[in-house]
């Protein structure tokens, strides 16, 4: 009984955004661009531009801002906004992963 | 009283065990909230992982289509997990990924591949709009004695400041790349510098506004709106034709922070992590832009290249400069074993890429090794001449960097220089000069060079190019796809 309690609590504590603190969410910022640094810089010229698309589809993760955004019982105008949040969003999300892919698929070894 | 204390006990009895019932149900939903949470919030984990896999998966072009699925599907994960987290409004939210995905659909699948720089331009734009409109929403619900409320106060400035820049500023990036003439010459209002510095120290004050007085924040955010989408403009209004891979890179950044600083808004980690992680690769890409150029962030965003140092073209030019033709270059071609070719913005302008793709396998049926040399600020965005050449099945070994390629060209019998011209200016290689220190592509030490182009007019940097006067030069005075379709010809007929 309490470790079926205290295992959604632990993780709760863990992971619940809302009781998360701005620290910790600094702490995340600059750990993720640290690790971003360290793995794009190996990404090869030869592959900017698919970097460049496939970061517009990633900066789409806006859509889930968007969606909570849209909550069901915003007014006219918070709804609006929020229709055209998610517009844009999911335009980069689908945009930016089909063409990704349309250009990742070109590149070819020799043979 | 007994009787009394018995009902009491029962009826005690009867408060307690329906207390308890109440206990336990609130128990039982406390329960199946906090699983829920915990289930939306390690959702969003997996899909913070998924994307870093899928940007690990880019740093090879083996790895890179399933890197990019990977993170497609992180994305998915993220959405889906969302939906569980509230009562979202179905109507706003399907009819909005329907025609988000409706348009980016089609955008994706028309797009040609010379027109990339635009596209990632313009969706850069949309995520910089996506993020002022987030924060918008949440501003307008925001509660003023909530913890949270400094930040996300402060958070929604930032990005409604940082989205309205981005989505401005990429409009007008894209304008500058359709070559719109309103857009394209690199303008400044009067005291540039000094009108960018203010309108920055306003909308700073603006977002203290935001805080100090919540209860006005429907005006003040769209007072930072509105001056956010002037500093766009302002931003990249000065920037022409040879910046324009710093400005796409930095915008690209940028959409990447906005989304990052609406992750702080919310307090929302997924938001944050991908948001950052597109935030440094733009970053990068844009201080590797620079350090391409041998310039200074402040250089490319503060004032252009100085051109009153170059010497005058006629000094360079004049009796020096010998022109070719097809059938000499189809000669030339012939007794070479390793050729060289230099594409630049002249070869996606002039759509030459196919007629490339001819000649390449032309000359490597007659036993010819030939290679590619690519500057990183060659075309208007970063990698975009290999894009180019991957479209025509080029191999991508085929593609070499400056500096894997530049020790080499004293063993090069040709290099074909396409539509390049800043890039293999040997005048760079001069202390004095306008662009001295920028890392070139060194095809004037190959054997001969061959330079097409349609006329001797410089490059962005506005300076004359000692190479087109050099004694091992031959200018073919051409458009670049004809100039090549007609040294294919040339090539066969012999």
């Amino acid at each position: 009984m309490i470790t079926a309690h205290a295992l959604p609590v632990l993780l709760v504590a863990a992971a619940e955004t809302e009781s998360m603190g701005i620290i910790a969410l600094l702490t995340i910022f600059v750990l993720a661009m640290y690790l971003g640094k360290e793995i794009i810089t190996k990404v090869p010229p030869t592959l900017h531009t698919p970097l460049m698309s496939g970061s517009n589809a990633i900066s789409g993760i806006t859509i889930v801002g968007a969606i909570l955004a849209a909550h069901a019982d915003a007014p006219a105008w918070s709804s609006t906004l929020a229709f055209l949040a998610i517009v844009t969003a999911n335009i980069n999300v689908f945009g930016g992963y089909l063409v990704t892919h349309r250009m990742l698929s070109m590149f070819k070894k020799k043979g | 009283m007994w009787i009394l204390g018995q009902v009491d006990s029962k009826s005690v009895d009867a408060m307690v065990a329906s207390a308890n019932d109440a206990a336990n149900q609130m128990a039982a939903s406390q329960d199946s909230a906090a699983w829920a949470s915990a289930t939306i919030n390690l959702s969003y984990l997996v899909a913070s992982v998924l994307f870093l896999m899928g940007i690990k998966g880019l740093t090879h072009p083996r790895t890179a289509v399933k890197g990019n699925i990977l993170s497609a599907i992180g994305m998915a994960i993220a959405m889906a997990a969302t939906f569980g987290l509230e009562d979202v409004n179905w109507a706003v939210v399907i009819g909005g990924l329907v025609v988000g995905a409706v348009i980016g659909t089609v955008a994706a699948v028309r797009v040609k591949m010379t027109g990339m720089p635009e596209m990632v331009g313009l969706f850069n734009g949309f995520g910089g709009a996506a993020s002022v409109f987030v924060a918008w929403v949440e501003l307008l619900k925001i509660n003023p004695h909530a913890g949270d409320f400094l930040q996300s106060s402060i958070a929604s400035g930032a990005a409604g400041l940082i989205g309205g820049v981005t989505l401005m500023g990429s409009l007008m990036a894209c304008g500058k790349l359709m070559e719109l003439k309103i857009f394209w010459s690199p303008w400044r209002v009067p005291g540039q510098n000094g009108v960018m510095v203010t309108a920055i120290l306003v909308s700073l004050g603006i977002c203290g506004w935001i805080v100090a007085a919540p209860e006005q924040a429907a005006l003040s955010y769209t007072l930072l709106v509105v001056l956010s989408l002037v500093l766009g403009i302002l931003v990249v209004g000065p920037i022409g034709g040879a910046d324009m891979p710093v400005v796409i890179a930095f915008l690209n950044s940028l959409s990447g922070l906005a989304a990052a600083a609406t992750g702080f808004v919310i307090s929302n980690t997924v938001l944050i992590i991908a948001g950052s992680l597109v935030g440094a690769s733009g970053l990068i890409l844009t201080h590797i832009m620079c350090v391409a150029m041998n310039r200074t962030w402040g250089n490319v965003f503060f004032s252009g290249i100085d051109a009153s140092k170059a010497t005058s073209s006629d000094d360079i030019y004049t009796g020096k400069v010998k022109s070719t033709t097809a059938d000499e270059i189809a000669m030339m071609l012939d007794t070479a074993s390793r050729v060289v070719i230099v594409p630049g913005y002249g070869m996606a302008v002039a759509q030459a890429q196919h007629a490339v793709r001819d000649l390449y396998l032309l000359l490597e049926e007659h036993g010819v090794n030939v290679e590619f040399a690519i500057h990183p600020v060659a075309g208007r965005m970063p990698g975009h001449m290999n894009v180019l050449l991957a479209e025509v099945d080029i191999p991508y070994d085929k593609l070499l960097e400056p500096d894997q390629i530049n020790p080499q060209f004293e063993q090069i019998d040709v290099a074909i220089v396409l539509g390049a011209n800043d890039v293999v200016n040997p005048d760079a290689r001069r202390a004095d000069s306008p662009i001295a220190g920028m890392p070139i592509i060194d095809v004037d030490k190959a054997r001969v060079v061959i330079v097409v182009k349609r006329s001797l007019s410089p490059g962005y940097a506005k300076i004359p190019n000692p190479l087109f006067a050099a004694d091992n030069t031959m200018m073919f005075f051409a458009d670049g796809k004809k100039a090549v379709m007609d040294i294919v010809a040339a090539i066969k007929e012999q």
